[in-house]
């Protein structure tokens, strides 16, 4: 390692070496919090402090976890979850780019629906969700829809208004170029808005896992959102809290 | 110099919003002359800048009529180019396809239009930053690489809006020179829109001064300098700098 990098200048080196010594320190103390909040939590179980039956303590969690890894019952409830999640949230990033194209390039059309969009998107959605299931029956489809209504108003909104600011002298640059609407869309609009594109998908991806989520509680018979609902009514707390663990992993996969 | 290039006809243009009309132009009259250069002074927010927009085709006058060719501006069939304040390059595009995005709007990249734009990146020297960001460049560059991409679509009329406005005084009076020269050497009529009353005479063949708004003609100077071979940096030396400077000031200053 040393060899490759002699031909750097002393001060280079230094300063790539304190930046990879950053790196890691961020990443051990990411860690290390992890793992302070797991003995904490232990041991407050273990000393009494807490009651380990509504609260639960880590070693349950994780001898229950192993019992579900081996009988397969948590693959299948997890792999469920996780395909509806990226299924609608693969529909939420396509309808959402869709719609705010359509309401960017039509301007009245835009003017007309705002207030009905910023009441879409402020509408309670868990309250929603029992509706579509006696709507559209209790099915996968219906699952990914909840998920879908959850972060598709966002999208667009937030989509939307990315694409009006985009600078007006580069829009005037392409229309001195002779450039029409749709060249200022793909040639301006888009490209420049594609950190904006990211970063709206990195909302998305949590926001349709709660949606999942809330669906499966209300009507499914698979699912992390169906195992909470149904150990919580079995009052098994520790369930739950793994559970929410579980449900947790997706979005930081997908984060990375 | 004797055959006219532009004419414009008694042109008028005001502004709408709710408040009221804002008048912006009025009558205005003036002719170009083939390869001639032009620079318009006038106060700031007199309607210079829409002045041009009108002359690139982006606004419509309200009255009066704009011939290019003798024909009028729309049927014309005339390509005028158009540099704006900023050189707005695309920093997700390289400088070789930034300077092709004229030409990809206007769906003319043939060949032979390519090897013409490489042509021009060869001889002004950018031909080693074809496949760098527009970020990698200073500002100078950069204003050289907007003028290659405005120039690559091959226009009969040139329009400046302060182009080196953006630029810091040092590099602008070198950039002025340069782009100056390179304008002459393309054998381009030009209009050039300033404040900076040195930069307008050490450029232009004649200086045109607006009023207050609503823009008139108030106007006309010819520039002549005795020297031989002018360019834009030796202008500004010549014996009889001062005097136009003068003369324009007070034209700025002592409205009729």
């Amino acid at each position: 390692m040393k060899h490759k990098v002699s031909s750097m200048s002393m001060g280079q080196k230094t300063y790539l070496q304190s930046q990879k010594r950053n790196a890691v320190l961020i990443q051990i103390s990411r860690f290390l919090i992890f793992v302070f909040f797991l003995i904490v939590w232990e041991s407050c179980a273990r000393l009494g402090v807490i009651d380990s039956f509504i609260f639960s303590s880590p070693s349950q969690i994780f001898y229950k976890m192993a019992d579900m890894i081996r009988d397969g019952s948590l693959f299948q409830h997890v792999s469920i979850t996780l395909a509806e999640t990226l299924i609608s949230f693969a529909l939420v990033t396509v309808l959402g780019i869709a719609a705010a194209i359509l309401l960017w390039s039509f301007p009245r059309l835009s003017a007309v629906l705002e207030p009905y969009l910023v009441v879409l998107n402020s509408l309670p959605k868990s309250a929603l969700a029992p509706l579509l299931i006696v709507w559209l029956g209790s099915n996968m489809r219906t699952i990914v829809i909840a998920g879908i209504s959850v972060a598709v108003f966002g999208a667009v909104l937030n989509l939307y208004t990315g694409f009006c600011e985009t600078d007006p002298d580069k829009l005037k640059l392409i229309r001195t170029l002779g450039g029409s609407k749709a060249d200022s869309l793909f040639k301006v609009v888009l490209p420049s808005s594609i950190p904006l594109i990211l970063s709206v998908m990195k909302v998305n991806i949590g926001l349709s896992l709660i949606g999942i989520v809330i669906g499966e509680m209300i009507g499914s018979k698979s699912g992390l959102g169906y195992l909470i609902i149904y150990s919580s009514q079995v009052l098994r707390k520790r369930y739950i809290l793994k559970r929410c663990d579980i449900a947790f992993c997706p979005s930081l996969l997908c984060f990375r | 110099m004797a055959q006219s290039l532009l004419q414009v006809n008694d042109v008028s243009y005001a502004y709408h919003t709710k408040a009221g009309e804002t008048p912006a132009l009025s009558h205005i009259s003036l002719t170009v002359s083939k390869g001639e250069f032009l620079a318009i002074v006038g106060p700031s927010g007199c309607g210079k800048s829409t002045f041009l927009d009108m002359l690139c085709g982006l606004l419509k006058p309200e009255s009066g009529e704009i011939l290019l060719n003798g024909n009028p501006l729309e049927f014309s069939g005339a390509k005028i180019g158009y540099m704006l304040q900023k050189d707005h390059l695309f920093e997700w595009r390289t400088i070789y396809s930034n300077v092709l995005l004229g030409l990809e709007i206007q769906k003319k990249k043939t060949p032979a239009a390519v090897q013409h734009a490489e042509e021009l990146l060869l001889s002004y020297g950018l031909d080693k930053f074809r496949d760098a960001r527009p970020s990698q460049l200073s500002g100078g560059m950069r204003q050289r690489a907007a003028l290659i991409r405005t120039l690559a679509l091959d226009p009969q009329l040139l329009l400046l809006d302060e182009p080196f406005s953006a630029l810091d005084y040092q590099t602008r009076l070198s950039v002025g020179d340069d782009i100056g020269k390179i304008i002459k050497k393309e054998k381009k009529t030009a209009i050039l829109v300033t404040h900076d009353i040195s930069e307008a005479i050490s450029m232009a063949d004649r200086v045109l001064v607006f009023s207050k708004r609503p823009a008139k003609v108030q106007k006309i100077i010819p520039i002549e300098f005795s020297m031989k071979n002018r360019t834009p940096m030796s202008s500004r030396s010549a014996p009889e700098f001062k005097n136009y400077f003068n003369e324009i000031w007070k034209e700025l200053n002592h409205e009729a």
